[in-house]
């Protein structure tokens, strides 16, 4: 069972890495819009830390939809979901391994990435980190959830839209505590663990949620 | 393995695609399924490989211990399940992997299907039948006792389609199973023919008879 899980993963690692895959597909994102927004508000450095992390995790949110609608879709069209329907694991776990995958070749990136995005936006040591923090115990989650619409939107061409009408609502309290937490982090009235312990909770939660309703939409789409 | 399908009945999106579909397997049983285009071949296939619900009816499956009915087949049909940008080697070893109970290693099962030469090779250089070997080779990395064809031989060659009649002939001596969807005589000698017919054309009849 471990077995089939880790060649899951395995492969989707490996054709996010071949040519066509999704792998640096989310990171040039997070770096394009990240990148742009100076060069938008203008030299203004206190207004730019100020609301650096609300960027860095506004870039994380979106850099994680960028390829989500091909999570489950390619496998479903080209025979793949059929070939893990019959494996001797629940559907659950090949959702979980997916998602796993998915986020080691987005989530992860960005947050290990987020201290040097974070130097185009002015951040200063401690918010880098907790930037960096807080993405990292708060992608999980925007995976997790991203994959009930990946789910939901396998068997629609151009689900790409649904999918985002879909997610984007259910992110935005992710979205909140990041950035709440981000922002404590660097002076503010709330203490620093407070929002992150709530974020980690959200990611619990949506890992459980998430993986249950992606499957139940997966194993019956008619 | 023993299967047996009790009055099976297939809804699509509302519309009734047969009914009163039944038939029994025994270890080396073939089943042949004929039709015409859209009588519901492959839903009886989807059906049989757990990706779609029947609309009534029972599926029993005997002398597989534990196992379930998913974790007993193969599924070889249209979409071949495989990733372009992996070599076929790749692709079977994921395949082994993620089912289990491996048999021939990839090399050996791509050469058995004359397909040695594409172990490195991305399928998508590959050509449709030979992107259809690759796909066949996967019944022989894993051992499974049932095997689900939807027209096996199409864009075979005949050299192929003889290697394809000789792994069923072999499969079914070690006591499997193959039901297989097809237009054509696949070469499976004795094996029961299960005609459906559509719905609408006339009350529905399943005929089993010998099939040479």
């Amino acid at each position: 069972m471990i077995r089939a899980l880790l060649a899951l993963i395995a492969r989707d690692l490996r054709l996010a890495g071949r040519v066509g895959g999704s792998g640096a597909l989310s990171l040039v994102f997070f770096l394009m819009i990240v990148a742009l927004v100076p060069f938008a508000l203008g030299p203004d450095l206190n207004l730019l830390s100020r609301i650096g992390p609300a960027i860095l995790w506004l870039a994380a949110v979106l850099a994680t939809l960028i390829g989500l609608d091909r999570l489950f879709q390619a496998d479903e069209e080209d025979g793949s979901l059929d070939l893990m329907t019959a494996a001797p694991v629940p559907l659950e776990l090949v959702v979980l391994a997916k998602v796993a995958a998915h986020w080691l070749t987005t989530g992860l990136p960005l947050a290990l990435a987020a201290p040097l995005f974070g130097l185009l936006v002015a951040l200063d040591g401690t918010a880098m980190g907790a930037t960096a923090l807080t993405l990292l115990a708060g992608t999980p989650a925007l995976s997790f959830i991203g994959a009930v619409g990946a789910a939901l939107t396998a068997s629609i061409r151009r689900g790409g839209l649904i999918l985002a009408v879909l997610v984007l609502p259910l992110m935005i309290p992710t979205l909140i505590f990041g950035v709440s937490a981000a922002q404590a982090a660097s002076g503010g009235t709330v203490p620093f663990l407070v929002p992150l312990a709530v974020l980690a909770a959200l990611t619990l939660i949506a890992a459980v949620v998430g993986t249950l309703a992606a499957a139940a939409a997966l194993r019956w789409p008619e | 393995m023993r299967l047996s399908v009790d009055n099976l009945a297939c809804r699509r999106s509302g519309r009734r695609i047969f009914a009163n579909l039944s038939f029994a397997l025994g270890p080396g049983d073939a089943l042949a399924v004929t039709g015409r285009n859209g009588a519901g071949k492959s839903s009886l296939l989807a059906i049989l490989s757990g990706r779609l619900r029947p609309d009534s009816g029972r599926i029993t499956v005997g002398d597989v211990g534990e196992a379930s009915l998913t974790e007993c087949l193969h599924v070889v049909g249209h979409r071949d399940g495989l990733k372009g940008s992996l070599t076929a080697g790749e692709n079977l070893l994921f395949a082994q992997r993620l089912l289990g109970a491996p048999r021939l290693d990839p090399r050996a099962a791509l050469e058995r299907l004359g397909l040695g030469h594409a172990h490195d090779l991305p399928v998508a250089y590959l050509s449709a039948g030979q992107r259809r070997r690759v796909a066949l080779a996967r019944l022989l990395v894993c051992a499974r006792p049932l095997w689900l064809l939807d027209e096996p031989t199409a864009a075979l060659d005949t050299a192929s389609q003889a290697v394809l009649a000789e792994l069923m002939e072999g499969h079914r001596a070690g006591g499997g199973l193959v039901i297989a969807a097809t237009h054509q005589s696949l070469g499976l000698a004795g094996a029961a023919e299960l005609r459906i017919e559509t719905a609408a054309a006339a009350p529905v009849a399943d005929v089993l008879e010998e099939w040479a």
